[in-house]
């Protein structure tokens, strides 16, 4: 009985090729973007992820200012602000580092020749590009004695390099920060994106010294980067931080701090956190899709029992019973389901593979949203058939002979 | 002895306000065996009648009895089951349906009945070959003429080996040539053993057959018997 169904259902369908197809165009539709969506989300993710960890891992970040309990950020402005000896006392007396490295960044006007341009100018230890994962493509990172000494040099990426010195190596050029005249002594690997889509590239290294009194004037840091040996170590790290600072800056038992501490590891949760909900959000819509290709499926079963009517009377008198009636229509629209379902799978997995590839993030495919979209697909199928089948098989045999 | 035995059986339509009594307290039996007709004028009742006996149609009051058993404790399965089994139905409009070669209408009953493919098949196209159509087997309906289908309306009458057949007007739409093939092959059916009914405008058929039932508003008013 079964396998006379499958074979009437395919029979049915390939006998009105137009309208099968409109109808599983639905399923196709929903099916793929669901699919579509949730990889690419995942793709997203992933991407963050990596992108996150690529500033570094076991990151710590000391800034100038406290937090409320509720995480905001109480205004830096209170006077006690982090200093560059803070951080080399970090580095001396907390055990467990690899780096520390203190930082300022403005953003300046640049200037080289007739050309000009506008960029985050960083002021910060030598030791920054391995923290950053950055590597040097041309020339030299400044060293500890161009630091201490105060020199006018700096480093550029290839954003800069491209917009001041369109011919040429800058390597031994000049350029002017904020009309103050620097050496270009070396020129960064592109790093291109970050994960919140900022240009990786689009930056200068100065050293910190020169950067704070030369260049902005100041005689404190914004912040304090800080590489622990391990992520075991970072909450070891992350509390002797908190006490020597506390120490350092004579903060009372009780009082609040006037610096806070972040680790990468809450960062990459809240990132996750907010492309996990984008994520949802377009799996959503594309449900929403899936439904409506499921009302689709459901019109057209109503359509289909309505023109059949007479058959369905034919095959009652000859026996046919509520069941098998209802059967007959409900594999039909559960063929139209499933081949729609499937084709929607293949055609989103091969969507998403195209997209992620287009816009280099990594190609994730979901086995889970596969699954459960197909699964659905044969329950939307069965779901929206049923009304349809059931209306079918309770026709009143005599009527449905009658009908014309 | 009785296959059929119809008592006070009643069917009636609300019409608006009014009720039209399509059977009204009808009585009649039908003996195994016979070739019997119904006659009467347009509007009389007769297919409401056919409709009754082949488990079609549940009548409004009255009783029923089938080959000893009382149809109005039936189920719509069991309906359908005795449908399948005990009655086949031919029907003035062949009521084929279209998509389907004249082996898979005739097999039709089969699907119903639990048969498998191979001998579904292999029964159909015997019973096609019964009715005279051997080289028809694979046509669909409308390759066929008027006789030739009603015909295959036939073969799927018999195919689940009915006790009884029941034919409303099977030659209405048919002529003389063809309408004599299908009478010619009642004729034979019946005498094989299988009670024949069969309803008819045209007296000439009625003449062929050995009982005449007139019908008029839903009542008997004639049963001519002739051997
Ligand atoms: N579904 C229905 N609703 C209302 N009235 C009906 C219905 N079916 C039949 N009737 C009425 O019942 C009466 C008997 O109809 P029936 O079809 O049995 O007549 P008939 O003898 O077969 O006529 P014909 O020779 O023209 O086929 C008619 O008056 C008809 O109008
Ligand atoms: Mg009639």
């Amino acid at each position: 009985m079964l396998r006379e169904c499958i074979k009437m259902a395919f029979e049915g369908m390939l006998s009105n090729k137009l309208r099968t197809f409109l109808t599983m165009l639905g399923i196709i539709i929903g099916v793929g973007a669901v699919i579509a969506m949730v990889s690419l989300g995942l793709g997203m993710q992933e991407k963050v992820k990596e992108n996150i960890s690529s500033m570094g891992s076991n990151l710590l970040i000391v800034m100038s200012g406290g937090r409320t309990a509720n995480g905001q950020r109480i205004a830096s402005g209170s006077g006690a602000h982090l200093t560059y000896d803070d951080a080399k006392a970090i580095e001396k007396n907390v055990d467990g580092i690899k780096y520390v490295s203190p930082g300022v960044q403005t953003s300046y006007q640049l200037v080289a020749g007739n050309q000009n341009w506008n960029s985050s100018v960083q002021g910060m230890t030598p030791n920054i590009i391995d923290i950053r994962n950055y590597t040097i493509a041309e020339g030299r990172m400044y060293t500890e004695k161009e630091m201490t000494s105060r020199d006018r040099v700096c480093v550029i990426g290839q954003t800069v390099a491209e917009n001041l010195f369109p011919e040429g190596s800058p390597v031994g050029k000049t350029m002017r920060i904020n009309k103050a005249p620097f050496r270009v002594i070396g020129v960064l690997n592109s790093k291109g994106q970050s994960s919140m889509g900022q240009d990786q590239d689009d930056i200068v290294f100065v050293p910190l010294t020169t950067a704070m009194q030369r260049l902005m004037g100041l005689t404190y840091i914004r912040n304090i980067t800080i590489q622990c040996e391990n992520e075991k170590l970072i909450d070891q790290v992350q509390s002797d931080v908190v006490a020597l600072l506390r120490q350092r800056h004579k903060i009372k038992t009780g009082d609040d701090d006037d610096f806070s501490v972040r680790n990468l590891a809450e960062i990459i949760k809240t990132a996750q956190e907010t492309t996990g909900s984008i994520t949802l959000l377009l799996a959503i819509v594309a449900a929403i899709s899936l439904l409506v290709g499921g009302i689709g499926i459901m019109n057209i079963m109503l359509v289909s029992v309505t023109e059949r009517t007479r058959e369905i009377g034919i095959r009652k008198a000859l026996g046919a019973t509520y069941h098998d009636i209802l059967l007959q229509f409900l594999v039909e629209s559960m063929v139209i389901g499933v081949t729609g379902g499937t084709t929607g799978m293949i055609l989103g997995t091969i969507v998403s593979v195209i997209a992620a590839k287009v816009i280099g993030w990594p190609v994730v495919v979901s086995i889970l949203a596969t699954i459960i979209s197909v699964l659905f697909s044969v329950g939307i199928g069965l779901f929206f058939g049923l009304y349809p089948a059931k209306k079918a098989a309770l026709l009143d045999p005599i009527e449905a002979l009658r009908y014309e | 002895m009785n296959v059929i035995e119809l008592k006070d059986i009643v069917k009636s339509y609300a019409m608006g306000d009014s009720t039209v009594m399509a059977l009204n307290h009808l009585t009649v039996s039908f003996e195994k065996g016979k070739f019997t007709s119904i006659v009467g004028p347009s509007g009389s009742g007769k297919s409401t009648l056919m409709n009754v006996l082949g488990c079609l149609d549940r009548p409004t009051s009255g009783q029923y009895i089938l080959e000893g058993k009382d149809i109005a404790q039936y189920s719509d399965d069991e309906l359908a089951h005795t449908r399948n089994a005990r009655i086949g139905f031919v029907f003035q409009s062949f009521n084929l349906l279209s998509k389907l070669t004249a082996v898979e209408n005739v097999a039709l009953p089969l699907v119903y009945a639990g048969v498998g493919l191979k001998e579904r098949t292999e029964r159909a196209e015997q019973a096609l070959k019964d009715v005279g159509l051997g080289a028809r087997l694979y046509h669909k309906p409308n390759e066929m003429s008027g006789g030739q289908r009603q015909r295959v309306a036939i073969a799927r009458a018999l195919i689940n080996d009915p006790a009884i057949i029941m034919a409303d007007e099977p030659t209405g739409n048919l002529d003389t040539k063809s309408t004599l093939e299908i009478i010619d092959i009642f004729e034979k059916l019946n005498k094989m053993g299988k009670t024949v009914i069969m309803v008819t405008h045209e007296p000439e058929l009625a003449d062929m057959t050995q009982r005449i039932i007139t019908i008029r508003d839903g009542q008997l008013i004639k049963d001519e018997r002739r051997d």
